[in-house]
């Protein structure tokens, strides 16, 4: 019998290439027990690689009968297995939970058995936690590939947000890497419990008492950079699970290297692709957030994200004709593709600019990159320029900007030590 | 002229209803120990008048709204004196029956005003995430806290809501004052030297619950295995988590 702190060790350890973590999205209120969801999500601490610790995320297991050459938790790797019990998840997420460590429970598992046994322990915890625990803090499931609708139906009830991983982007990627695997098994049960929250939501507008079905939506994830897929198939795949299934989020997961055994993919010692993954969501943020469409940022003529660059400002720097937008005049939705500028700035250039034309010294104050922005916007005393500057210019400049910035932060860092 | 009151929000607001009053509009509001005696400066002692207070309140329901009034209230528990001078300009554009001035942000004190609200609302928000509860032997879950601005009455209700089923006491080293939880209500508590001796709640603690220990100890364990050290990232994880919060952090420590 293993130590509970040890089978933490292990589980945890082996859950933390989920990058998932948010708690936000539900609406569970405390019905006489304890916990609530918080709308917003609350991240209560951080880890050292800067990644957010909102949810006690851990497998039940990590014992698996599959061999998926990019997991750490694979049959033929030589890791340390086990299990927890049903009162030990009980009793590890209640005891964080009363202290405001966590926002909830994420629970995940390899694959002991089949899927329909490993489903059935995982929705024991989560029965027991809102049934005897009265818990009502945020349960993030994870959905295993191949278990029945009723039990997938069954944990829809209970938890707050579920989802089940693409794994690669493709499904050539997968069968590279992962024969026993397909993306069907991941888009049956993401459209399965998309129809289910959709008719709860129907039911819900005629009969006031109906259960909440996961409240908080579905998400899912791919592996970036073990497979060689462009960003421009990356992103297409994520808008089509963004449409089809109406996933609240898609994660993009920067590889690491946990082995040397499969000649595919990166060998260890090999540096995660941190930038490419941060350039992804930024495209992501820019497609659900910013009205951009998917073809305006990546295309087949532009199948790459330009890693130097953000891609709204890559963007821009393709699209001269767009600019300078006018930030006394335009509309919102112009004003939020001037690089540099976030939506919270845009609405405030819109709501103070009622109050007298603005000129470039309230824009600096108001929290935009005004050295990237300057280029592209014209305000009350912009100089009057013929024609537009040149593209290749304007990148030079930034990036010449961003270098002289770093240096002097360096510098700045090596001068403190004396 | 510098108006000084007692440090309360109905002293503060006392301080809007004189100056509208006495038709004095040049008023800095400053805590009176915070004062120190200047020459030539002019002060006015202004006593809190809680009848005086609640219709300057009033007066602010009808011309801003619930959610403007309270904005007032959290700009206030920043304790910042520049961001008190903001609040009296818009106060006074506000009953000066001007048009709203509240979304000119071309307007430096505007927009230090809501600056102001969102470096108290990020405070807030931390608070929710970094109080760490302990637990001692008869039940009571207690934290202490820090914050750079004056958040316990913000996050009271959030708290009650959460931990609705187990007594709880939050309690602010800095200000020296804390809230308690009894299943009931909450209630603000100040403790002396000589109350800490004769009641059960901490400042260094009675004794502890018997696996409280063991809980630091798992969550440390946990905090530990989740990261990824390939992915190691310091000056993020800082601006996160910055450094005088560890004091009060179980996994920090």
């Amino acid at each position: 019998m293993l130590r509970i702190e040890e089978k933490l060790k292990i589980l945890a350890d082996a859950a933390k290439y989920d990058v998932s973590c948010s708690s936000s999205g539900s609406t569970r209120k405390n019905n006489g027990g304890i916990g609530d969801a918080s709308a917003s999500g609350i991240c209560h601490t951080y880890t050292e690689d800067g990644r957010c610790v909102s949810l006690l995320k851990i497998l039940l297991t990590n014992h698996c009968i599959y061999d998926c050459a990019f997991c750490v938790s694979r049959k033929s790797n030589d890791v340390k297995r086990a299990a927890f019990t049903v009162e030990e998840v009980v009793d590890l997420t209640m005891n964080f939970y009363r202290r405001n460590y966590i926002e909830g429970l994420f629970l995940s598992s390899g694959i002991f058995k089949d899927a329909d046994f490993t489903m059935e322990r995982m929705l024991r915890i989560v029965k027991k936690l809102r049934q005897e625990e009265r818990y009502n803090g945020y349960i993030h499931f994870k959905t295993i590939p191949g278990a029945s609708e009723e039990l997938v139906k069954e944990a829809g009830l209970y938890v707050d947000r579920m989802s089940i991983n693409l794994e690669l982007p493709t499904e050539a990627g997968l069968k590279l890497v992962a024969p026993e695997k397909d993306h069907e098994s991941v888009r049956k049960p993401l459209a399965y419990v998309n129809d289910q929250i959709e008719s709860y939501k129907g039911e819900k507008k005629l009969i006031k008492h109906t259960p909440t079905f996961v409240p908080a939506g579905q998400s899912t994830q791919m592996v970036i950079g073990a497979t060689p897929e462009n960003d421009f198939e990356i992103m297409q795949v994520a808008d089509d699970f963004y449409r089809n299934y109406k996933l609240k989020r898609v994660y993009y997961s920067g590889y690491i290297p946990i082995n040397n055994g499969n000649s595919l993919l990166p060998q260890i010692g090999s540096i995660p692709p941190l930038v490419r993954e941060n350039r992804l969501y930024q495209t992501d943020w820019l497609l659900r957030f910013y009205g951009f469409r998917l073809n305006e940022i990546l295309n087949p003529q532009h199948t790459h994200l330009d890693l130097d660059i953000d891609p709204k400002l890559s963007w821009a720097l393709r699209n001269p004709e767009f600019f300078p937008v006018d930030i006394n005049t335009a509309n919102f939705n112009a004003i939020i593709r001037i690089p540099g500028i976030g939506k919270q700035s845009a609405l405030k250039i819109v709501q103070a600019r009622k109050f007298g034309r603005l000129h470039a010294y309230q824009l600096q104050k108001m929290g935009i990159a005004y050295n990237r922005a300057k280029y592209f916007l014209h305000c009350a005393d912009s100089p009057f320029i013929l024609g537009h500057p040149s593209m290749e210019y304007v990148r030079a400049a930034i990036l010449n900007e961003g270098n002289r910035k770093s240096r002097q932060q360096d510098s700045a860092g090596q001068l403190a030590l004396f | 002229m510098y108006y000084l009151f007692d440090g309360t929000y109905l002293g503060f607001l006392s301080c809007v209803f004189e100056s509208f009053e006495r038709k004095e509009f040049n008023v800095i509001p400053l805590m009176q120990k915070d004062y120190r005696i200047a020459l030539f400066a002019e002060t006015r002692t202004i006593v809190t008048d809680s009848r005086k207070a609640l219709r300057v309140q009033n007066g602010l329901q009808e011309r801003v709204g619930k959610a403007g009034t309270m904005d007032f209230y959290r700009a206030f528990l920043s304790e910042d004196r520049k961001a008190w001078l903001a609040s009296f300009f818009i106060l006074r554009q506000t009953f000066g029956g001007r048009t709203d001035v509240r979304q000119d942000y071309g307007n430096a004190h505007v927009l230090y005003f809501s600056q102001t609200l969102k470096k108290v609302s990020r405070e807030r928000h931390r608070m929710k995430a970094f109080i760490r509860f302990s637990k001692s032997s008869d039940g009571l879950f207690f934290a202490l806290v820090e914050p750079d601005f004056n958040v316990l009455p913000l996050i009271s209700d959030f708290f009650r809501e959460r931990y609705a089923d187990m007594p709880w006491l939050i309690y602010d080293v800095k200000r020296k004052y804390g809230l308690l939880f009894d299943m009931r209500q909450v209630g603000e508590v100040q403790l002396s030297l000589e109350e800490t001796k004769n009641t059960t709640i901490p400042t260094v603690v009675t004794t502890m619950d018997e696996r409280d220990e063991l809980f630091q100890h798992l969550w440390k364990q946990y905090y530990t295995s989740t990261n990824i050290e390939a992915r190691k990232n310091m000056k993020l994880h800082l601006q996160h988590v910055p450094r005088r919060y560890w004091k009060y952090l179980v996994e920090k420590k």
